[in-house]
């Protein structure tokens, strides 16, 4: 198990906390809590190790609008790929902004 | 079943823990207790090197369903088998013994158990254990005040202690694809050997230890499609039923008959264990 913790700028912190994914194979889970003003953080625990570069990379790109929400996010991955990570946190940062897709 | 209604059919199987709950609550009920962002998680996986979902796997939520007061009790599938470690086994039994108190000062809260669990989590050994005997004596208790509600409906079945749970519940109901037995195939073949029971056969693991065999000889309740309205309906129904009495795993002597029919020298199969499973009242009505 690896763990990385990311920071970015960013605007406003996000209107609610909201939740994606499950900790399964090939799967990861996001929770997303309102982040301080002005700065996103992400902490990621995954099981598997030698891929912190693969993962900033990834999350980089997520965040690389600084005028986003403010989040505070946990990830808890048990080998996603890249496009499940994108899209788990998509999903979360959608429900954030109140467009309850109702999935988990 | 047509193409139209295959379509439109929802599965249950498919939706993750907390979106069966949700399914099964009356809208706008739905009220989960310690719920992920409480970050109730195993301290024990961390130090074996193995990432912890922060829910621990199981989702406790209150509601109401057709206006009857529940707590549901939700493995996820998902996460390490459904497998059941110290927190999530201490949520789920706190939550039974919470209800067991409401019941006992005339606030009844009907307990529904959503079960796809391999049994106790591995790398917590004793800690998960401990946890389903607790889960064990608090059905036990319930089941005079409330019908204590199981769904078996997963591929992952019900395992070990677990099966124990699902086998305490007052009604069981289950698909076809869910397993149900004490020990899973691979355990079987490794203490038994490969000639009693070969974990490959997967249609023979089925026809012993499926939702359909389980019902034909009575210990699962209701059979029911992986349908997701179609299984709330059954849910509803049973905690609707009221309490079951007497209790079915109280019979000791039907289930000691059972077992004085089988016979152990002979290789498990579908067919002779279903009529070894009838009970004798209906031995006597088939003679």
């Amino acid at each position: 198990m690896q763990t990385l913790s990311l920071d970015y700028p960013a605007g406003a912190p996000a209107a609610r906390r909201a939740l994606a994914g499950v900790v399964g194979s090939g799967d990861l889970e996001v929770l997303l809590e309102p982040g301080a003003d002005g700065r996103s953080t992400v902490e990621i625990n995954t099981s598997v190790d030698g891929v912190n570069e693969i993962w900033t990379a990834v999350v980089d790109r997520i965040f690389a609008d600084a005028a986003q929400p403010a989040v505070a996010l946990e990830i808890n991955d048990f080998g996603a790929t890249p496009a499940v990570v994108r899209l788990r946190i998509a999903q979360a940062m959608e429900q954030a902004a109140g467009a309850d897709t109702g999935a988990h | 079943m047509d193409t139209a209604t295959l379509i439109a059919r929802e599965s249950f199987v498919e939706r993750g823990a907390r979106e069966r709950v949700a399914g099964l609550l009356d809208a706008g009920t739905m009220r989960e207790l310690l719920d992920p962002f409480e970050r109730l998680r195993s301290p024990w996986l961390a130090e074996q090197d193995i990432v912890t979902q922060a829910d621990d796997g199981v989702v406790i939520a209150r509601g109401a369903i057709a206006g009857t007061a529940v707590v549901c009790c939700a493995v996820e599938p998902a996460f390490q088998g459904g497998a059941i470690g110290e927190v999530g086994g201490a949520k789920i039994a706190g939550a039974l013994e919470l209800a067991l108190e409401d019941a006992e000062a005339g606030r009844p809260v009907v307990p529904v158990l959503l079960l796809e669990t391999g049994g106790v989590r591995l790398q917590e050994a004793n800690c998960g254990l401990a946890a389903i005997a607790e889960i064990h004596a608090a059905i036990a208790a319930l089941r005079a005040h409330v019908p204590v509600v199981g769904v078996v409906a997963g591929p992952v079945g019900c395992f070990g202690g677990m099966s124990i749970a699902a086998g305490l519940c007052s009604q069981l109901i289950a698909t076809r694809e869910a397993r149900l037995g004490l020990n899973g195939p691979q355990v079987i073949e490794q203490e038994a050997g490969v000639d009693e029971f070969d974990s490959r056969d997967r249609p023979m693991i089925w026809s012993l230890t499926g939702g359909e065999q389980r019902r034909a000889t009575g210990l699962v309740d209701t059979l029911c499609a992986d349908d997701a309205q179609a299984i709330a309906a059954e849910v509803a129904a049973a905690v609707a039923a009221g309490p079951e009495d007497p209790a079915r795993v109280a019979d000791v002597d039907a289930a000691l008959a059972r077992l004085a029919r089988i016979d152990g020298d002979r290789r498990a199969e579908a067919d002779w264990v279903r009529d070894a499973f009838q009970t004798p009242t209906d031995d006597r009505s088939d003679a």
